[in-house]
């Protein structure tokens, strides 16, 4: 094996500009796929985080059926003393009740049609971004207050600032006309646009009076320390609700699909396109590796005369090509690792980025991650598939006749 | 001849070299195709339902979209300059929040009040009406809503809801309606948010007199707009806020930017990732040739000429190489010419704003600049090897073994 290794080596090196040529190939795909996998993953990673963080949640409790159609009917008894069962199960606080609601709501001048969230004023912060967001006046602190908490945008359109009055209109749980009026004690800006401009909150027992609930409620959020643990916890919390057969609990999949199949559908595209870099590097190599063994069918030849088998003389080609890839890999993941680690400082933007950023709820510089999984995963693809290229002259050397092979040019 | 003939000298070797170009190029074309068709659908479907290439609205509009931001229906000038060819179509909308309430529940909504005829030529389609008929008179007192929406508001066709929002002086103005259509949209989110009605009903429910929200204009492609809408504005005066597509949504308008980005970037790693190859190969075949190549120019052969007699295999291997990897990207975009079904993960391209077929759009200019590209570049990285051929002297190359 040592001898082979040695043979290997010293072949690789009796091409010099050919050995670096392709070793170049494969370093030019390694560093692209380490870049651009980072990058992806990075990317993927921010998005789910931003999207649930803001308001969404790892998981819900809901009442079953109503993901699909969130009806004001479809909601669930008790919700305030069900929320504290959960927290004292799984240990944790971070979950809260909500309850969803639609109100015409109007200032002095103006008036939306707008969806109105109750929410737990204590427990609320520790689920959302958005309490921690509020950039004029406060985050309500009284469950029984009539105080609302709006976007900016919203409260721009509404041109209602801290302390205006706004009057809700809407109908009841039990269709019931609702109606009541509520002081602004908080402005939040999230920068999503979407967000600023619908969202508004009610602290959870005025909530419920207003529209009539009683102790019912829609959902209760559930976030995890974070995205690996999010199986483990919504399996305890399904152990515990075992006896409520018309709740359910879902996770961020089921609760925003769109999330999940964008992030599918842009994987899909970028491994078509780093499947066309493998494969030219595989190409590459194939070349390589074939001109180098028929350059030396007379040396094979000679070899083979003198007892060496051909299995070993595979053996030799191959081991050729994985040295190459070693080397490929080794210098492609390093150049990859410092290129990406010097953007995942300064951060990384291209033009229409910041657009882009707004509608998916990104910052709009992005920060590569790098980790094991994303340093790895494409050069070792690339290792694999130079490995399998070289396959077609090794075993092409098994067909050799040693006496014709000596005489060939 | 000569070229021609060298390169089959080696038929494996030519052979894997034009595999790999083939694939390269098929690569880039068929990507890009079909990156091409989705953002090329996203823009439809966008422009659509923005809608239309250029819209009026009152300069503030944009930024608060109130009632109390309305504008007079188009007069002389306007309507006069909407009279060029390259408008294929308009309409004026009147286009509110609202909240539509039935006895079940109720729920937000972006109430529009249409002109039917000129509405279905710049934004809705009729065929999209699942149930009932789609506003007929810009007095019709119907409603048409998503179907959706009729879900969620647990109504159907031939019941009555009650639509409510504010008139300018800050008033509740609400109005029953009878439900007369119920449409599907490509976009399932458009379905719970716009609901059509009679133009003339909303400003009578509204008291609006004649005034509109936004005045939407069309042409025949969306690309073109620059060049006609500069009249639009003219007409339009200062008094309002004239702006082409890509302004209005400005998403809509860098995607447009980045996809060139997008399509020249790929090109050109795949090139790359090419090169290696070529080079590899170039380099290869002038080495095993060292001592032919210094006979030849021991036969008085000028160096000039062997640069030029490497760089036309070089062009040659290129050429067949495009011609092999055009031939396989149409052969492969024109059977899924009719779209491909990518429904599995609709909801997710729904965020980016297409629908679940993707059809891949051959452009002749991508076609172009990836076939220049693979050219120009290929023959720039094949003088290295060439030049190197060139410049061998003859009595130590014909020494070498």
């Amino acid at each position: 094996m040592r001898i082979t290794l040695r043979m290997a080596w010293r072949n690789l090196w009796r091409h010099k500009r050919r050995t670096w040529l392709t070793v170049g190939a494969m370093i030019f795909s390694n560093l692209i796929l380490v870049f651009s996998i980072s990058l992806q993953l990075g990317s993927y990673r921010m998005m789910i985080d931003n999207a649930l963080k803001s308001y969404t949640g790892h998981m819900q409790i809901q009442r079953q059926g109503y993901n699909e159609e969130p009806k004001m009917r479809s909601s669930i008894d008790a919700i305030v003393s069900l929320a504290n069962d959960v927290r004292k199960q799984t240990g944790r606080d971070s979950v809260a009740a909500r309850g969803v609601a639609f109100a015409m709501t109007s200032s002095e001048e103006r008036s939306y049609g707008l969806q109105i969230v109750g929410v737990e004023p204590e427990y609320e912060p520790k689920v959302s971004t958005l309490p921690g967001l509020v950039k004029e006046g406060d985050y309500f602190t009284d469950n029984d207050a009539e105080e609302i908490v709006i976007g900016t945008v919203l409260a721009r359109n509404l041109r209602a600032g801290i302390g205006d009055e706004l009057t809700l209109l809407g109908s009841g749980h039990d269709g019931s006309f609702a109606a009541g009026i509520v002081h602004v004690t908080g402005i939040f800006e999230s920068g999503v646009a979407e967000i600023d401009r619908n969202m508004a909150q009610l602290p959870m027992g005025y909530f419920q009076s207003l529209f009539g609930m009683g102790d019912k409620g829609h959902n209760i959020v559930i976030n995890a320390p974070d995205l690996s643990q999010v199986a483990s916890l919504q399996q305890s919390v399904r152990n515990m609700l075992a006896d409520h057969d018309k709740l359910v609990v879902l996770d961020w999949e089921k609760l925003q699909p769109g999330l999940k199949q964008a992030i599918q559908a842009d994987f899909t595209s970028a491994w078509f396109m780093y499947g066309v870099l493998i494969v030219l590097v595989a190409f590459s190599v194939l070349n390589t590796q074939l001109m180098s063994v028929l350059e030396r069918t007379r040396e094979f030849g000679v070899m083979m005369a003198l007892g060496v088998k051909p299995a070993r003389l595979g053996g030799l080609v191959i081991t050729e090509t994985a040295v190459m890839s070693v080397l490929g890999l080794a210098i492609g993941a390093v150049l990859g690792i410092a290129l990406t680690w010097y953007l995942s400082i300064v951060g990384f933007s291209y033009p229409g980025m910041e657009d882009m950023a707004e509608r998916f709820n990104l910052p709009d510089r992005m920060y590569p991650s790098l980790s094991v999984l994303s340093i790895m995963l494409g050069p070792s693809i690339v290792f694999l598939f130079s490995l399998l290229a070289s396959l077609y002259p090794a075993i092409r050397l098994f067909f050799l006749q040693p006496v014709a092979a000596m005489r060939a040019v | 001849m000569l070229a021609w003939r060298n390169l089959w000298r080696n038929h494996r070797r030519t052979l894997i070299m034009l595999a790999a170009i083939t694939v390269g190029v098929w690569a880039m074309i068929f990507m890009t195709a079909l990156m091409r068709g989705m953002v090329d659908d996203m823009l439809l479907n966008g422009i659509r339902s923005l809608p239309g290439e250029v819209q009026i609205h009152h300069p503030e509009y944009r930024d608060d979209p109130s009632i109390n931001n309305s504008m007079p229906a188009p007069g002389g000038a306007l309507i006069e300059a909407l009279q060029i060819p390259e408008v294929t179509a308009w309409t004026s909308r009147v286009r509110v929040p609202a909240v539509v309430s039935s006895e079940r529940d109720s729920r937000g909504a972006i109430l529009l009040g249409v002109e039917p005829d000129g509405e279905q030529r710049v934004s809705f389609d009729v065929d999209s009406i699942i149930e009932g008929r789609f506003v007929e008179d810009v007095d019709d007192r119907g409603l048409v809503i998503g179907a959706r929406m009729a879900e969620r508001l647990e109504t159907k066709l031939g019941k009555r809801v009650v639509v409510m929002s504010q008139d300018p002086d800050n008033d509740i103005a609400d109005r029953g309606f009878r439900v007369v259509g119920i449409y599907k949209a490509k976009l399932a989110s458009l379905e719970e948010t716009y609901i059509y009605a009679g133009r003339e009903t909303v400003q009578k429910m509204l008291k609006l007199d004649d005034q509109v929200s936004e005045i939407a204009i069309t042409g025949d492609d969306y690309r073109h707009v620059d060049q006609w809408y500069p009249r639009i504005r003219q007409a339009a005066g200062e008094g309002v806020d004239t702006l082409p597509w890509y302004e209005v949504d400005t998403y809509l308008g860098s995607m447009l930017a980045m996809m060139d980005g997008f399509v020249l970037v790929w090109i050109i790693i795949v090139f790359l990732a090419l090169s290696f190859g070529l080079v590899n190969t170039l380099v290869m075949a002038v080495f095993e040739r060292v001592r032919e190549i210094g006979l030849m120019q021991a036969l008085g052969m000028r160096p000039s000429t062997i640069l030029y007699q490497i760089l036309m295999e070089s062009l040659l291997l290129l050429l067949i190489g495009l011609v092999l990897g055009n031939a396989t990207a149409f052969a492969t975009v024109i059977p899924l010419q009719d779209g491909i079904d990518i429904s599995v993960v609709a909801e997710g391209m729904e965020m980016m704003g297409t629908s679940s077929v993707l059809y891949p759009a051959l452009k002749l200019n991508d076609m172009i600049m990836a076939n220049v590209i693979v050219i120009v570049l290929g023959l720039l990285t094949s003088i290295l090897p060439a030049w190197r051929a060139a410049s061998y002297d003859p009595i130590e190359a014909l020494n070498k073994t």
